[in-house]
């Protein structure tokens, strides 16, 4: 397994309490995996996402342990993440269209922050060299600026930057949701293209777009309300979803022949639950069809099926 | 780049024209009739002579032309170096006047301006790097900031000059000197330049100190730091980049608060009765001198347009953003 994660707790403090983004998810991510994350906003992806690699400054560690390739990662301690980061664990991040120092050129950059990571940029420079052309860049973006740089071509750059060391754990969070459709397609199909040529072992991709995710992933979990909600292979979550709300978020994707807008607009009826003083029992329990009194209770989130887990009475 | 430059000296001398225009007219807004008040303090009994003077003077100073005549003239007389002759100091040519004015007001100008910006930058750092400064600079440096001009100079003319008499309240040296090369004069000229030396150096400290800091916890928060962050860099790569992505700001803030500085700087030699460009504005307005007042104001819209113009440069030069657009934009 690369990444094992157990029962990891990150809170938002707040002056008005605890925000309980993230309460409790336990799973695991296998060797070549690629992870697609799924779930409304709100629902804690880039909580998680985060906790993996750093905490920003409002996020406080509660519980729980994350493991990678057999190592515990220290994701309470700032600095002794650093050892990870990058080497083993990396980011490609929301906004790769302003990852890069503006007033740097981007080789130098890459150069710098090679060098103060004890990792010889000369080491590297011709297997930078090789994956620039490998996402049809041309060596000489190295001598420009960000600026001088399309959308597009910023996102790649950014792409091969975050993999140059190879790690075993590539986070991607809502990395095409600021593109066009075609570059959107451009993107996912790098994505799996790195883990084929093992640039990175295994991949989490967030997004709140199960369709876009589909093509790419091998397995897809759901979140819902800082919980998880269902975790199985592609095919099986969208093809036969036990959780109430997956099948509902699958309901609410637009289909064959149906115009998007139509039905974007009818979405899940009512909100994810706020999570300061999050419901008690199943998070779900107030938009959901099934809920009993049962619910009333956390439901477990277990395996009924093989490599097939759901957190929901309901489920057998 | 060639256009980067030609379309800002477009700007430039736009202007530099209505800069011009603008003051040739106000004096001539003014109310009063200057050369009749001049009389009046010549305190001339013969009504007739009275008479005569007046018009002999309104025709010395040109003011008997039609208006579109005395503005022709006066940008003929300009690009000569004539700026007229001065009423409150008559007959000495206003040019002199400026020219004995100008090395006082620059002497101000330039070591609290580049001294605080120098100053005010390495603190703003320091603040946004530990908590302890920050709560000490910040307030500081927004009393500074809020503090007037005039008040300040006030302030310490008070407290430094006349009660703890440790430097000289006004002048710019001891009233029984004779400028000269002599270590008696040049100290005395130190001392009397320290005050309103000190009042212009904090005012203007402040606000840079604050400018940065602001700027630096912006950059440290921006998403390139959050990238360099997140894949382990260290804490003084990313200061660095921020520093430098900082100061670039800080430099078009230079430019834009030029004009406040100098205007400072004015009010702060009339408190200071110090005998530069703002000490003449003043002798200008109170003896309705609107030749001395047209020049001196002149010189210092011509020195504040040369002095944005080299920022422009230096800003061109150290930002590759502006480079880059120079060279034709994003490809
Ligand atoms: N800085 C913050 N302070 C307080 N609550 C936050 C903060 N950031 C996110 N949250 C809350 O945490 C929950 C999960 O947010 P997030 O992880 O961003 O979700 P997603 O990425 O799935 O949209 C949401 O309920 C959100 O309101
Ligand atoms: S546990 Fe109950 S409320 Fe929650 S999803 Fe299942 S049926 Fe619905
Ligand atoms: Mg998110």
């Amino acid at each position: 397994m690369t990444l094992e994660v157990s029962d990891l707790r990150v809170y938002y403090r707040t002056l008005r309490g605890d925000v309980r983004a993230l309460d409790g998810p336990t799973f695991t991510v296998a060797d070549g995996e690629i992870m697609g994350l799924a779930g409304e906003s709100g629902s804690g992806k880039s909580t998680l996402s985060k906790s993996l690699i750093r905490l920003d400054g409002r996020m406080r560690y509660i519980g729980g342990s994350v493991t990678l390739d057999g190592d515990e990662m220290p994701i309470w301690d700032d600095r002794a993440m650093d050892e990870f980061r990058y080497k083993r664990v990396s980011i490609i991040p929301q906004y790769a269209m302003s990852a890069m120092n503006p007033t740097r050129k981007i080789g130098k950059m890459i150069a710098e922050l090679l060098e103060s990571r004890g990792v010889r940029f000369r080491d590297v420079r011709d297997e930078l060299h090789r994956r620039l052309e490998l996402v049809e860049l041309e060596r000489d973006v190295l001598d420009r600026y960000p600026l001088e740089l399309s959308g597009g071509m910023k996102q790649r750059t950014v792409m091969v930057i975050s993999t140059l060391l190879n790690p075993s754990l590539l986070i991607a969070d809502e990395v095409t949701s600021a593109l066009d459709v075609s570059t959107q397609r451009a993107v996912a199909e790098t994505l799996v293209e790195f883990r084929d040529r093992e640039f990175v072992k295994s991949m989490i991709v967030v997004t709140h777009d199960i369709s876009l995710v589909y093509q790419i992933a091998d397995t897809i979990m759901v979140m819902y309300g800082g919980r998880l909600a269902e975790k199985a292979s592609a095919k099986t979550i969208i093809e036969m979803p036990k959780h109430p709300y997956t099948k509902m978020l699958l309901d609410s994707l637009p289909e064959v022949g149906v115009k998007y807008e139509d039905k974007r607009l009818s979405g899940i009826p009512g909100s994810p639950p706020g999570l300061l003083n999050p419901p008690q029992g199943c998070r779900f329990r107030d938009r959901c069809p099934l809920a009993d009194k049962q619910c009333l209770e956390q439901p477990p989130f277990v395996e009924v099926e093989s490599d097939h887990h759901v957190a929901c009475w309901k489920a057998e | 780049m060639r256009k980067y430059f030609g379309r800002k000296i477009f700007v430039y001398a736009l202007t530099f024209f209505a800069a011009v225009t603008i003051n040739w007219m106000i004096p001539r807004l003014m109310p009063g009739d200057p050369i009749k008040s001049r009389l009046a303090r010549a305190s001339l009994n013969d009504a007739g002579a009275a008479e005569a003077l007046y018009g002999y003077f309104n025709k010395m100073f040109g003011l008997d032309l039609p208006l579109w005549q005395q503005y022709l003239n006066f940008w003929v007389s300009l690009f000569q170096g004539d700026l007229g002759i001065s009423i409150w100091n008559f007959p000495t040519p206003v040019i002199d006047l400026i020219l004995g004015a100008v090395p006082y007001s620059l002497g101000l100008l330039l070591p609290s301006i580049i001294l605080s910006w120098l100053v005010g930058n390495w603190f703003g750092a320091y603040a946004a790097r530990s908590k302890w400064l920050d709560n000490t600079i910040l307030p500081i440096g927004y009393i500074l900031t809020a503090t007037p001009y005039m008040w300040l100079a006030l302030l310490l003319a008070w407290s430094l000059g006349i009660v703890a008499g440790l430097f000289p309240a006004a002048g710019s040296y001891g009233l029984s000197l004779q400028p000269a090369f002599t270590w008696t004069f040049i100290s005395s000229l130190l001392e009397h330049w320290f005050l309103p030396f000190l009042s212009l150096f904090l005012v203007a400290l402040g606000g840079w100190a604050i400018g940065m800091r602001n700027m630096i916890i912006y950059e440290l928060e921006s998403e390139y730091s959050n990238y360099l962050q997140a894949l382990g860099a260290p804490r003084r790569l990313i200061r660095k980049y921020a520093f430098r992505n900082a100061m670039l700001p800080q430099l078009t803030g230079l430019a834009v608060q030029l004009g406040t500085v100098v205007a400072g700087a004015l009010l702060t030699e009339i408190v200071f009765s110090y005998q530069g460009l703002g000490y003449l504005i003043l002798q200008a307005i109170q003896n309705q001198d609107f030749f001395l007042l047209q020049g001196t104001f002149l010189f210092i819209v011509i020195g504040v347009l040369i002095a944005n113009f080299i920022i422009d440069i230096v800003y061109a030069l150290v930002d590759p953003r502006v480079r880059v657009q120079m060279q034709g934009g994003a490809k």
